[in-house]
Parts: structure tokens; sequence; C-alpha cells
């Protein structure tokens, strides 16, 4: 089923369900997406950090980067058939939330504070999320995170390994794309989008997406582009497709994607059994321990 | 850009970047387009998805070459070398569209007997004069013509030069606007076309391949990809910025682009032409009203000191005989009424004997040195930052700390005014703050987005934008400054009886203001410049309107009609889908708001689309007029098969089917018989700095390249073994006062580094993200390693050198600092426009920090 | 590298710091208490069901503020109970918490002041038959998430925790009480020391080699030996003297809730270990897409 869960309750006011088509065969790696959104949505600047990742200093999406352009220098021919050209190729892609229709981090917050809108996305409301933290690890692409400002110093950056620590979390709270909730409300598209020079981030109906991927697809697959796939295109996925999906050039970890997203709580039914019968084994254990009599 | 100026006639990009997605082939070459002009590189996408092939020719793999088909590395400064391959290429094997070049380039024109070429005198052409370091140019003319210069110069031995040559050949002499001599078989030993053939018959690909360090595969794949795109059926497209024009002989590297394209019958046709990738937001339009020194609005030429003849000479050595250039005198009076209305008439000769007039080179390199010398004292920065952004930025730190006072406009406290206690110089010990005599006065500047004003874009297109916000306390938009400060020197020399002060107490200065700041109104300051009729008031709609009697003010010939009909026409904001996909309705475009330049071309002789795929202007014989979807580069109703008249003058002078207008006899130019410095073909010549020796002539480098030899000015030598070009980021811009500043942009690229290739980090020792040290004859810079296969060794002459990248944004201030990769460049510059040679000189580099 | 991007994590570590795996201890603490007292207050050892009552409630009411201090916004803790969603097991939980918890301390405090019996029994009911949840669903909090070891230890995670937590409520007791009144306790804590053991081999076997490595590498393989030794030797000691001396008994109850603390902490350090290396995340989920291709 591929109905993002809780869409359907809004009746009336239920919307079209939106996203993007991120094209990254067309994506200049100009990182356009990057700064309007943190523009738009007055996302902080978060560390002046040299990594040396080709011209990638974002690093990752998190708390204070909702889109996040990845760069890949690869020796590799861009088209099968090209064997005489430049064995070099330079894949860019811009990473967003993928608005999942079955959504771990929305199923997994206590608080409701994340909660699906009338067009079918994912939000975290910043006036009720607590920071407990829940839906970070949940989330199968890590796509959210806390937000401590001021940063941590470069050293000590939260991939590195090492727990923040207490007084380095002023703010707390949890952040994410909101898909530009905002803007949607107001009928414009998302400010990244709006940004993207090549229309390598495409927005719309999901319906009309998928279909303009799968011809996109088709065409690139006849001129034999290297490695040429989508990824959250499809419905039955783990995650029941992505609301923000994409056209790549390489395997999805190669850029930094899980190969097989799955929403944890696919599997929550069965853990709860096991919690349940593990309940009752303590019942039982307990019981079972006076069995022996007091000493 | 004289490159196109002196082919075609105007010195502006001859397309629109839209127009892109019509090409069949696009070549980007000395641009990195994706990354400096991405939005504008969405119609090279356009085209690349429909079909067409994009090659990227440049030294290092770029955001550009993984969007591109194809990606060729080359050697940088090796481009002349590439294209004059190109054209012989062409030539040898018959693959250029005759028709069209018989008709609409000079390939007939017989030249000069006495013309040698650099093939005959080994890497010189005709008229070297040794002593001058300068050529004369008699020998290089049409046969049985004297070469009319412009600017009142003929007489005085000066020429049209630089941006003013850029923007038209004023050629004159002409009889019936066509040459004394041609031959249209193109068999004459002398004419234009047979001296190309032999001018470039060594041009092979073998040779191409040797300079350049690409493989003759990658050559011979190019030329056919192109040349296959050629003809009536299908066009390419040329894209430059500069990685071409920043080279001792930049603009003959345009040039080459500019034959290619004649040859292969790409110019004023859909998805052809050659696009100059412009730089900051409005540098067109600071050529258009110029900053420089040596012209004025329009491409007028400024009066030069040796000139002491009257008017009427002047408008004799400039009105040219045939082509626009005729209604000289019309742009000329329209200007001078726009600067003094009332105070100039026919009696006084429009002022001309007050206005000031040029007496030197005057321009920046040229005043740096002479800051040096201590003979500068004072200095206006208004708009940039040279302490960062110039080539051999110390040396220009050096000179700001010898001026007596500094005055800085700009938007934050930049290097070039922060110099004086935050510089290299000044933690090294080499400048101590106590001793700079510089007094310095910081005015703060209103950004775009807080005053209303237009923006000439890389297409000449003039957008208007609109004040978002007020400038914040003491900020202030440029015109409120000039504006109040011209008030404020007429209010003072009001009751002056110096002759000197005539010509500011004849200035009209009158503009309405508005707001607390008194602001003046920006349209206004338009509409002056589209202008109007004096008696009625009317505004003009275009330059054909302008009058030689004073009845008409104009503030720049070339924008009349930006504020047509009294409406803002820069302020059109009609979206593509609501017209045709030219768009004339969005902004306004200059000349004439015409987006494709030299349309006539896109029509056969006899005015019919040389295909129904490239239709785009044509002759509707019915209604006796031009017709298409552009505004016509050509006369309306001037059909195909008009020849003109004995004694025709101006534009009556021009053939119906010669559709390069702005030129005197009519037709683009293969061949440049005036308005270069340093020949009229481009041959290679290796960058001032350069490892190799020049495997064509024994003339190393462009003989006529200005590179002055001072103590703050070394070159480099061969303990520098390795090739230095410099470049953007899409993450900054420029000198970095606008996006070292900036949080967003900053945390993208936080760190000043240099790109290597992986054989030469092990070479070197040099280890990714480390440090590493580069060295010229300069001084040496710092700067993190970023090892990259993006960049290859190169083999050129059966010699591996290495190419070494350095991004040119950082600087001492703002919130990511580091060095300035300027600080290793020399002053070494191309003679026709005074532009550094930045994207190829030679270094040294090792690991580690550098030393103090 | 084409197997991730610069070696970044494709997951997020969770931000959760040190109050949580402590929690994890003290919650499970709270929950096998209450259960074990009310079992004891059937069973008439009023003094076991009395001890066990009272660190049932101290259990309980530190994990509250524990759970707090862990918050990023900890004003807002009371948006936990806003609404109550089976599909988030942290709100399940704070509502267990919540209600056990409540419960708990509400006979704890009664016991104390010995009033209004009946209601200090039914508050002892209620955390009894929440006590199990309590110290079972922090298996399902953390399975619950997209951290490879503790995803793919679902099926064990619940019983690993809830035996840990048994042991811990045995052994507290055990360690507090003389041994003649802490044989149930004290064998709660060997059996369930047993089971906990067990369930740790079965998940370490199951997960498979990769997931197993951190149990076994760094810095949450440490702590995961170290607890297995604490435990064994702990329950050990238990059984074979604990019986009998007192400081056996005391030795020995100690090394367990030692072990179990420690347990905690190598679970939780192994998520964040396995959330930080992309190859727990990327192979197994590679084998599983490359067999369904
Ligand atoms: N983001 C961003 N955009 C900008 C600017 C900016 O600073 N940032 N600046 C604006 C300005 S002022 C300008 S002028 C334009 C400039 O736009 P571009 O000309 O595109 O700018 P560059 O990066 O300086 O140089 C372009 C390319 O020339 C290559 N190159 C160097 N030497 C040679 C050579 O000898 N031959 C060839 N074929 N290529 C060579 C370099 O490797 C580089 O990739 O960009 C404008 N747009
Ligand atoms: N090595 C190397 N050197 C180069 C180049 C290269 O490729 N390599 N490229 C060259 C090129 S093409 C260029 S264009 C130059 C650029 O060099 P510069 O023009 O010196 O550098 P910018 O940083 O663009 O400087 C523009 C300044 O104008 C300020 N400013 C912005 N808006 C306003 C305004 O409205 N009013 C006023 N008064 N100020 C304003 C900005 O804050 C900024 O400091 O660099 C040249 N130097
Ligand atoms: S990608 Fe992650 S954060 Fe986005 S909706 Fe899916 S689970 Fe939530
Ligand atoms: S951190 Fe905020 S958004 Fe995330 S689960 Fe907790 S309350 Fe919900
Ligand atoms: S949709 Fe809005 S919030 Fe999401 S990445 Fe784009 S700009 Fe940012
Ligand atoms: S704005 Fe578009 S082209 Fe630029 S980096 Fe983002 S997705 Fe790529
Ligand atoms: S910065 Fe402005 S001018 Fe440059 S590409 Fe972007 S939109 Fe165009
Ligand atoms: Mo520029």
């Amino acid at each position: 089923m591929s109905v993002p869960d809780g869409w359907l309750a809004y009746g009336d006011e239920q919307q079209e369900r939106v996203g993007f088509f991120t094209d990254t065969s067309v994506c200049i790696g100009c990182k356009a997406c990057e700064v309007a959104c943190k523009e738009w949505n007055l996302v902080p600047e978060d560390g002046l950090v040299f990594t040396g990742e080709s011209y990638d200093n974002t690093s990752t999406l998190g708390a204070n980067s909702w889109r996040h352009v990845a760069f890949i220098e690869q020796e590799k021919p861009l088209r099968l058939d090209d064997e005489d050209g430049e064995p070099l190729r330079w894949l860019m892609s811009s990473d967003v939330c993928k608005h999942c229709t079955h959504a771990a981090c929305l199923d997994v917050c206590p608080t409701g504070s994340l909660f699906r809108t009338e067009f079918g996305t994912v939000v975290v409301q910043e006036d009720i999320c607590n920071g407990c933290g829940y839906c970070v690890p949940a989330c199968p692409f890590g796509v959210l995170d806390k937000r401590h400002i001021p940063s941590l110093p470069a050293t000590t950056t939260r991939v590195s390994g090492s727990e923040p620590q207490a007084s380095e979390r002023p703010d707390g709270r949890v952040w994410k794309c909101t898909l530009c909730y905002d803007r949607l409300k107001g009928g414009h598209e998302p400010a990244c989008a709006k940004a993207c020079p090549t229309d390598s981030i495409q927005f719309g109906p999901l319906d009309e997406l998928r279909a303009r991927a799968d011809a996109r697809l088709e065409k690139l697959q006849q001129e034999n582009w290297n490695g040429v796939q989508l990824y959250g295109r499809d419905p039955d996925d783990g995650v029941g497709g992505f609301g923000a999906f994409f056209l790549l050039l390489d395997e999805p970890e190669v850029y930094g994607l899980p190969p097989d997203p799955v929403v944890t709580t696919r599997d929550l039914p069965g853990l709860w059994a096991q919690t349940a019968l593990a309940a009752g084994a303590v019942v039982l254990g307990v019981v079972a321990s006076f069995l022996g009599g007091r000493r | 850009m004289p490159g196109l100026g002196t082919s075609f006639g105007r010195g502006g990009a001859t397309d629109y970047q839209q127009d892109l997605q019509n090409s069949d082939v696009i070549t980007i070459m000395g641009s990195n387009m994706a990354e400096n002009h991405p939005v504008g590189f969405q119609w090279v996408m356009e085209a690349r998805e429909r079909g067409a092939r994009v090659f990227h020719i440049d030294p290092r793999f770029t955001r550009t070459s993984a969007m591109a088909t194809d990606y060729i590395r080359i050697r940088a400064g090796s481009d002349i070398a590439f294209l004059g391959g190109v054209v012989n290429y062409i030539l040898q094997n018959d693959l250029w569209f005759e028709e069209y070049v018989k008709r609409y380039t000079n390939a007939p024109v017989i030249i000069d007997e006495r013309f040698q070429d650099t093939e005959d005198l080994d890497g010189l052409f005709s008229g070297w004069d040794p002593e001058k370091r300068a050529y004369s140019i008699e020998s290089w003319s049409y046969k049985g013509m004297a070469v009319h210069g412009s600017g009142g110069e003929t007489e005085q031995g000066f020429r049209t030069k630089g941006e003013q040559s850029g923007h038209g050949g004023h050629g004159g002499g002409l009889h019936h606007g066509e040459p004394p001599e041609e031959d249209e078989t193109l068999q004459h030993r002398n004419c234009v076309f047979q001296i190309l053939k032999r001018h470039y018959q060594r041009y092979t690909p073998e040779l191409v391949a040797e300079t350049c360090g690409c493989s003759v595969e990658q050559f011979v794949d190019y030329c056919e990809a192109i040349t296959q795109s050629s003809g009536r059926e299908r066009t390419g497209a040329f894209c430059y910025a500069v990685g071409w024009t920043q080279h001792t002989v930049g603009v003959q590297y345009i040039r080459t682009a500019a034959i290619i394209q004649q040859l292969l019958g790409n110019m004023g046709r859909p998805g052809g032409g050659i696009l100059a990738l412009r730089g900051h937001a409005s540098i067109q339009g600071s050529t258009d009203i110029p900053t420089l020194f040596n012209i004025l609005p329009g491409y007028l030429p400024m009066p030069r000191a040796e000139y002491y003849g009257n008017f009427d000479n002047f408008m004799k050595a400039n009105i040219s005989p045939t082509g626009w250039w005729g209604h000289f005198k019309a742009y000329w009076v329209s200007l001078m009424k726009a600067y003094f209305g009332e105070n100039a008439t026919e009696e006084n000769e429009w002022l001309f004997e007050k206005l000031p007039r040029v007496d030197d080179d005057n321009s920046v390199y040229w005043t740096t040195q002479q800051m040096l010398d201590g003979k500068v004292k004072g200095y206006l920065l208004a708009g940039e930052n040279p302490a960062v952004g110039n080539t051999n930025s110390k040396a220009h730190r050096l000179a700001l700390a010898k001026l007596d006072w500094l005055v800085v406009r700009d938007v934050v406290e930049i290097e070039s005014a922060a110099f004086w206690y935050d510089s290299p110089e000044i933690a090294s010990g080499e400048l101590k703050t106590q001793e700079i005599p510089t007094e310095i006065f910081f005015l703060p500047a209103a950004t775009h987005t807080e005053k209303d004003g237009s923006f000439t874009n890389t297409q000449r297109l003039l957008q208007w934008h609109f004040a978002a916000v007020e400038p914040k306390q003491d900020c202030r938009s440029d015109l409120w400054f000039y504006f109040h400060l011209g008030r404020l020197i007429k209010q003072k020399l009001a009751d002056s009886q110096e002759p000197r002060d005539e010509l500011i107490k004849a200035l009209r200065w009158e503009y309405p203001t508005h707001s607390a700041i008194q602001e003046p109104d920006a349209e206004a300051v338009l509409a002056e410049v589209s202008g109007w009729e004096v008696p009625t008031g009317k505004f003009l709609s275009a330059y054909k309107e302008l009058k030689e009697d004073g009845s008409t003010v104009c503030g720049c010939w070339i924008y009349c009609g930006a504020h047509a009909d009294g409406i803002n026409q820069t302020a059109r904001r009609k979206p593509h889908w609501e017209q045709s996909y030219v768009a004339p309705e969005w902004a306004w475009a200059w000349p004439a708001n015409r987006r494709l330049l030299y349309n006539r071309a896109s029509a056969d002789p006899d005015g019919k689309p040389w295909s129904e795929r490239k239709k785009f202007v044509w002759w509707d014989a019915e209604q006796g007029k031009w017709t298409g979807l552009d505004t016509p580069d050509f006369e309306e109703t001037k059909p195909p098969d008009y020849v003109p008249p004995d004694g025709a003058e101006a534009e009556d002078a021009i053939a119906g089917d010669h559709p390069f207008i702005m030129q005197a006899d009519g037709r683009s130019w293969l061949f440049v018989p005036q308005g270069l410095e340093d020949g009229p073909l481009p041959s290679h010549y290796e960058p001032h700095e350069s490892p190799f020796d020049n495997p064509l002539y024994s003339q190393r480098s462009n003989p006529v390249r200005l590179a002055p030899e001072r103590p703050e000015n070394r070159f480099n030598d061969d303990r520098y073994p390795y090739v230095a070009t410099t470049y953007r980021l899409t993450e900054h811009h420029t000198a970095g006062g606008m996006s070292r500043t900036v949080p967003y942009l900053s945390e993208l690229q936080p760190a000043m580094f240099v790109e290597v290739d992986p054989e030469l980090a092990r070479l070197e020792g040099l280890e990714h993200g480390g440090w590493a040290t580069i060295s010229t004859a300069r001084t040496s810079i710092e700067a993190r390693v970023m090892v990259t296969d993006r960049l290859k060794p190169i083999a050129v002459e059966g010699r591996k050198t290495h190419q070494v990248g350095l991004p040119y944004h950082w600087g001492s201030r703002g919130l990511t600092t580091g060095a300035a990769a300027n600080d290793l460049a020399p002053i070494a510059l191309d003679p026709n426009v005074h532009i550094q040679e930045v994207k190829a000189f030679t270094c040294a580099i090792r690991p580690g920090r550098r030393r103090r | 590298m084409s197997d991730s991007y610069y070696g970044r994590p494709v997951i997020k570590e969770p931000t959760w710091t040190w109050e949580i795996p402590i929690y994890l201890f003290t919650g499970g603490l709270g929950g096998g208490s209450a259960v074990l007292s009310a079992a004891a207050r059937l069973a008439g050892n009023e003094r076991l069901a009395k001890t066990s009552l009272y660190l049932g409630a101290a259990g309980d009411v530190v994990s509250a503020p524990l759970l707090i201090a862990d918050l990023g916004r900890p004003e807002r803790f009371l948006n936990m109970l806003r609404v109550f969603k089976v599909t988030s097991p942290m709100s399940v939980g704070s509502w267990v918490l919540f209600v056990s918890g409540g419960a708990s301390s509400t006979a704890a405090v009664l016991e104390t002041l010995d009033r209004l019996r009946p209601v200090k029994y039914l508050a002892e009911l209620v955390s009894a038959l929440f006590g199990g949840p309590l110290a079972t669903y922090t298996g399902a909090l953390l399975a619950n998430t997209s951290v490879p070891v503790w995803h793919e230890g679902r099926h064990e995670l619940p019983w690993l925790f809830g035996a840990s937590g048994t042991a811990t409520a045995g052994a507290a007791a055990a360690l507090l009480l003389p041994p003649e009144e802490a044989g149930p306790a004290r064998r709660l804590a060997i059996g369930c020391a047993a089971a906990e053991l067990a369930a740790m081999e079965v998940m370490q076997h199951r997960v498979g080699r990769l997931l197993a490595e951190p149990y076994r590498k760094g810095l949450s393989g440490q702590l995961t030996r170290a607890s297995k030794l604490c435990v064994a030797a702990g329950a050990g000691l238990l059984a074979w003297k604990g019986r009998q001396s007192r400081s056996a008994a005391v030795g020995g109850s100690t090394l367990v809730l030692a072990g179990e603390m420690l347990l905690r902490w190598g679970v939780f350090k192994a998520g964040f270990a396995s959330a930080r290396d992309p190859k727990y995340t990327v192979l197994p989920q590679r084998q599983r897409r490359d067999s369904n291709r």
C-alpha cells in the first residue's frame, strides 16, 4: 500500500500528494538549492570545515543542512559505449528528506511533533518537538538531526563519533526539510526547486513525477548512460516509495544512500509481540523464582 | 570585446543564452559555464537533452566538463593552436559553408601586397617596429584603400583601440560600401581566403596534439563534430569567458573562434554565434556606459590630448562614410545634449573644446605603476577590490600604501580598505601600519537590493531591479553618491570664473529625488540614457531617430529606446510561456531590443531562411520588409537585392545581402585590417611565462604584450616548472567581498586550496588535505592541498608537465580567509584591452605552510 | 570507495547521551522490582515485597528525570503525553513509565505512611502489571530504529532487556536483604542472568558475523565482554555461596548489577558503532537488495 500514513485523514482538506524528482543527470553541483533552502528557512550556517571531499564541504544532511549536494569523482565513463572518451566522471546529486510514504520518523515521534501534511509530506512542528531524538536514528536515511548551536568544534563533529556535550545544545530540537510547507500553503514551489537552474530538482504531483521519471530513465538507458537507475520511485519498496525520489547514475550507496531502506516500524508488530511475550516471561520468571522457598 | 567587435561590428555577445537550446553542437572553451553562469547553463543542458554534443575544452575537468558530452583536456594558454588547427582542418577538407563565406565575410577581399604573414616572418607580421614594440598597420589593409581609423586619430597616427574597437570596425573609404578589389572565386593569392589558408596550414592535428596536450583522435573527433553541424540545416555555438580573455593574446583567442564561426556560417543564426559570457552582474553595462578611461557611452572615443584640431576635424575623423557609424555626429551631439542640455549648442560646438582629453595610457595597471612611483596621490575605489582581484595583488597593496588618500566605496570593508592593518605584508613586517601615509575614507555603499537600477547582463539585456529595502544607516547607492557629489561640486563652483570649471558649471545636473535620504530617481536617469526629442519632449524609440542638430538628447545611443514611449522597457517581465521562445518582451536588449545580432545572416543572400529548421529572420517580399522572430538586425525595408547607388553614405552604402551592418563593408571580417594591436590574424604564442617554446615560431610570446618588469613585478625563470591557472568556484564571487562575508557561501567553500594531480602530489610530496606553498618570482602563498584526478599531467612537445589550479577568491578578510592567488600572478597584459594574464603563468610548489 | 560516501555514515547515530543507558538500567530495575514485589506480596514475603517496592519506586523515580534531562527541550517533557502512539515505543514507554512510576511511587509512599491500604494494593497491582512492559519495552525502543545492530536484534532485545531488568531487580533485592529472606530474589538474579547471557548469545549469533562485530570489537565490545564476565561471575557466586554467605551475596549481587549496567552500556554503544560505520547499514541491505533483484 503506498498511501502515506495519516494523509487520508484530511478528508476534504486533502491535497494532491506532491514531492520531488531529483534528476542527478542534470545536476551541475551549483548548490543553489542548499543556499536557497537556508535562506528561505533561516537555517543557520554550521561551521567552516574544509573536508577535502571533492567540492563537498556540507558532508551530510542534518539539522542545519536540509539539502546536501554530494560530489563523487570516479574513474568511470559517463556512457557505456564511450570507450575512448574521458574516463572520468563527476557525479553530483542533491539529497533531501525523502518524505517517505511510510515514514519512520513520523511513526516513532512520541509527541506528535512530526506529522503528515495535507500534501502528503512529513513535517516537524518546531513548537512541539521536545528533542527526544527518537526520530533521529529511526530515519533510514539519516536525514534528521538535533540542532546544536553554537556548532560543535570541527574536530568533534558528530560524524567523528563523539556524543555531543550537554552544554552544546541550546536549541535541542530536530530539524529537517519541510518541503517548504509554508510555501506550499501559499501556492509556491519549494525554494530549492525554484532555485535549481537546470531543473535537476523537479517539484510537482508525485504521480506526474513518476511518469516523467520513467520516461527519463528509458531515454537515458537508450543513450547508454552508465549505471542509470531510479531510486525510491517504487511504491512497493521498504518505505512505500519516496515522496522525494531520485534518478541516480550509480548504486545508491555510492551517494551515501541506503541500498534497500525499510521503515523500521514495518517490523513493529512482531517486535511488540516479542516484547509482550518477554513481559509475560518476566512475570513467569518472577513467579518461578518463588518456587524454591524463602531462603 | 575587440575580438568580436573587429570581426562582426559589435563588442557584445552575438547571441542570447536561451538560444543555445537550438544549437546542434556547443563548444565551451575558456569558460567554466556550469560553475560561473549556472543559470544560463540550463540552456546548454537543454541542447544536450535535444541531442547536441557539448564539448568542454579546458585544462581542468570541472563541473562543466562533468555535464558535457565530451571533455578535451588542453594545456592552459594553447587555445590558438587548437582553434587554428580547427581552421586548418576546415579549409584543408573543404568543409566551409561556401555561400555564406563568399557572400557574408571578407574572404574574397584582396589585401595589400605589402602584407607579410607570421609564416613569412617567423612569428611577426609586416609592419613590426622593434623600437616601439608595436606594429604599423598600413600593410594589413584592403588593397587600394587607406586605413580609416576613428577617434580623430588618423592624422595623429593613432587608431581605434581597445574597447572602442570592440565596437565596430569604423573603416572607411569604401566605394558602394564594397572593398576595391575582390576575387569571388577566392583563388587570388592575396585574397583573405588564401592568406588564411596559408596562415594555418602548419596547424595540423599532430601539431595541435603536440602543443595542446590532447590526442589527435580527440581533436579530429571535435573537428568532425563541429563541421558536421554546419551548413543550411545545422548550427553550432561557442561560449567563452575569461579562460580566453585573460591571456597576453586573449583578444586573438576570440578572433580565432570568430574565424571558425564565419567559415562554418554560424553567425547571426539560431543556435549559432559566440557567447561572450560576461562577469559581474552589469559588466556589459560598464563598458556600454563605460567606467573605462578611453571611451564615452556607446563606444564613442574620448578625445585625446594630442588632438588640437577643431570639432569638424574630430567629426571628420570619426564619421565612417559607410555603415551605421556614418551617424557618428548624431550620437555625439545627442550625448553632449544629455550632458550639458541647453548649454551645448551648435555655436559652441557642443562644448567640444572644453572636454577633458586623454593624454596617456591611464588604464588600471598603468596607474598602479604610477602609484608605486609615487606619481599618483589620491585614488577613488568603487566596487572593486584590487588588493585581491588584480593580478600581482601584492604590488597593488604596496601601491595603495604609497597614496596620500584613498576613498573606498564598498558594501563591506574589503582588503583594499583594510590593507594598512590586515594584509600579508603587515603580517610579515614588510609594511608597518605606522609608516603608511595613506589616509583612508571608507564610504559604505548600498547593495543592489537597496536601490533601483538596471543591470546589463551578458546578453546585452537591460534588466531593471527594484529596491527591496532602504539602505541602512550611512549606506548609500552609487547613484546617490555621484549625484550629490556632483551637486555639491557645482554648488561650490557656482561663482567660479576659472575656465577649467566651465564644463562642470555647464553640466545639466537635475534629477528628481525621493524619500528621506533624497535618493535620485533611477528611472529618470534611464530616461535620459534612452533619450527624447528636445522640442516635444517625446521619448525616442530607436537610434535611427537621433539628430545631429541638437534636437535630440540621448545618453547612450545604443541604449536608445530603453525608455521608449516613456515606459521603462527594461522592467518588462512577460513570462516566456506567454510569448515566443525568443521572449522579446522580457526586459530590453541593446541595440533596438535585438536578441540575436546580425540576424540578417539567418537568411540566405536572397532573404530566404537557409532552412526551415533554422528559420529566424527573413525577407517578406509581399509586405516588402524583413520579418521573423526577432527585431531584424537590418534596415526593415531594405530588400535583399539592394545595391547601393553611387555616393551612398552611412547605412545606405550597405548592400541588401551584407548582414554585418556595423562594419563599413557590411561583412564579417575573417581578416582584420585594423582595430587590433597584435595582428590581423591570430597566431599561436606562448604565454608570457611558459615552460615551453613556441613550436611554430621563434617569436615565443605575443610581441606586443605589455609586461613591465620592475622590482614588484619580477618574472619567473625555469625554477618554476609548472603551469598555474586561476579560476572561480560557484560558491564564491570574484575577490570575495560579496561571498566570503556571507556565511551560507563561506561554509560551502571554507578554505583556499590548490588543485594538483596525483602524480604531482607524489612527485612533490603533497598530502591531500594538508598544506602546500606555491611560489613565483613575485611571492609565495599557502593553500590546502586538493589532490584530484580531475587534473592530469599533460604531455607537450614530448615533455610532461603538470598544471596547478588556484581559485582566486580568498583574501585576509571575511568569514573564511586565505591567501590571494593573485599575489602570485604577474602583470603581463594583452595589448588591446590591457587584460591581465592570470590564466597561464608558471609556479613552483612544495609541501608545508608558507615560511615567514 | 564505492561502498559508501567518503566513509560517512548512512544513518544518523542517536543523539542520546549518558542518561539513556542509565535509564535502561533503572527502568529495568523499576519494572522487574514491581513484579517481584507484587509476587512477594502474594507469596507473603513481606520484607522482600517492601524492599522491591522501594527499589522499584526508586528505579522509576530516577528514570523520569534521566529521560527529561536527555531531552533537547526538557521543559517540554509533558509533550510526551500529548498523544499515545503504538507505532512509537517511546510514546508507549512514556505512558508505561508514567503509569507504572506513578503507581509504584504512590504505593511506596503509602507503604511508608502505612495508610490507605486498599489504594496501595491497587497501586501495587497496577505497577506490577506495567512492570513487565516497563522492563521489556526498552528493547523495542532500541530495536524500532534503523540502527543496524538494534534493528536486526529485534527478536532478542526485548528478551535480553527483560531478562536483564529482572536480573537487576533480583540482584538489587538480594543485595539489600539477608540471604534467608532473599531466596526468590537470588534465584531470580541467577536465572535471569543466565537467560540474559543466553539471549545475548542467540542475538549475536542470529544477527550474523558482521553485525555481531560491534559486540566484539571496540569500546562496545569491551563493555559487552566485561558485562558478560561480571554477570557470569556474579550469578556463579550467588549460586555457589549466595545462600550461605551474606558477603558472597553482596559480592555476587553487586557483580550482577554491575554486569547488567555494563550490558546496557554495551548495547547502547554497539548501536552507535553500527550507525557510525556505513558498512553495517550498506552490506546487509545490499545483500537483501541483490537477492531480491
Ligand atoms: N559563481 C561565480 N560566478 C561568476 C563569478 C564568480 O566569481 N563566481 N565571476 C563572474 C565574472 S566577473 C566572470 S568574468 C565570469 C568568468 O567566468 P569563467 O571564465 O567561466 O571563469 P574562470 O573560472 O575564471 O575561468 C574559466 C575556465 O577557464 C579555464 N582556463 C584557464 N586557462 C585556460 C586556457 O588557456 N584555455 C582554456 N580553454 N581554458 C582555460 C579554467 O580552468 C576555468 O575552468 O564569471 C562570472 N560568474
Ligand atoms: N587571478 C585571477 N584574477 C582575476 C580573475 C581571474 O580569473 N583570475 N578575474 C578577473 C575578473 S574577470 C574580474 S571581473 C575581477 C573582479 O575583481 P574585483 O572587481 O576587484 O572584485 P569584486 O570582489 O567583484 O569587487 C567588487 C566589489 O564591489 C562591491 N560592491 C557590490 N555592490 C556594490 C555597489 O552597488 N556599489 C559599490 N560601490 N560597491 C559594490 C563588492 O562588495 C566588492 O567588494 O577579478 C579579476 N582578477
Ligand atoms: S526520509 Fe527520514 S526524515 Fe524524511 S520522511 Fe523518511 S524517515 Fe522521515
Ligand atoms: S525529536 Fe522531536 S520530532 Fe523527533 S521524535 Fe522527538 S519529539 Fe518527535
Ligand atoms: S523543500 Fe524547502 S525545506 Fe525542503 S530542502 Fe527544499 S527548500 Fe529546503
Ligand atoms: S540547485 Fe540543482 S543543479 Fe544546483 S546543485 Fe542543487 S540540484 Fe544540482
Ligand atoms: S548569480 Fe545571478 S547572474 Fe549569476 S548565474 Fe546566478 S542568477 Fe545568473
Ligand atoms: Mo569578470
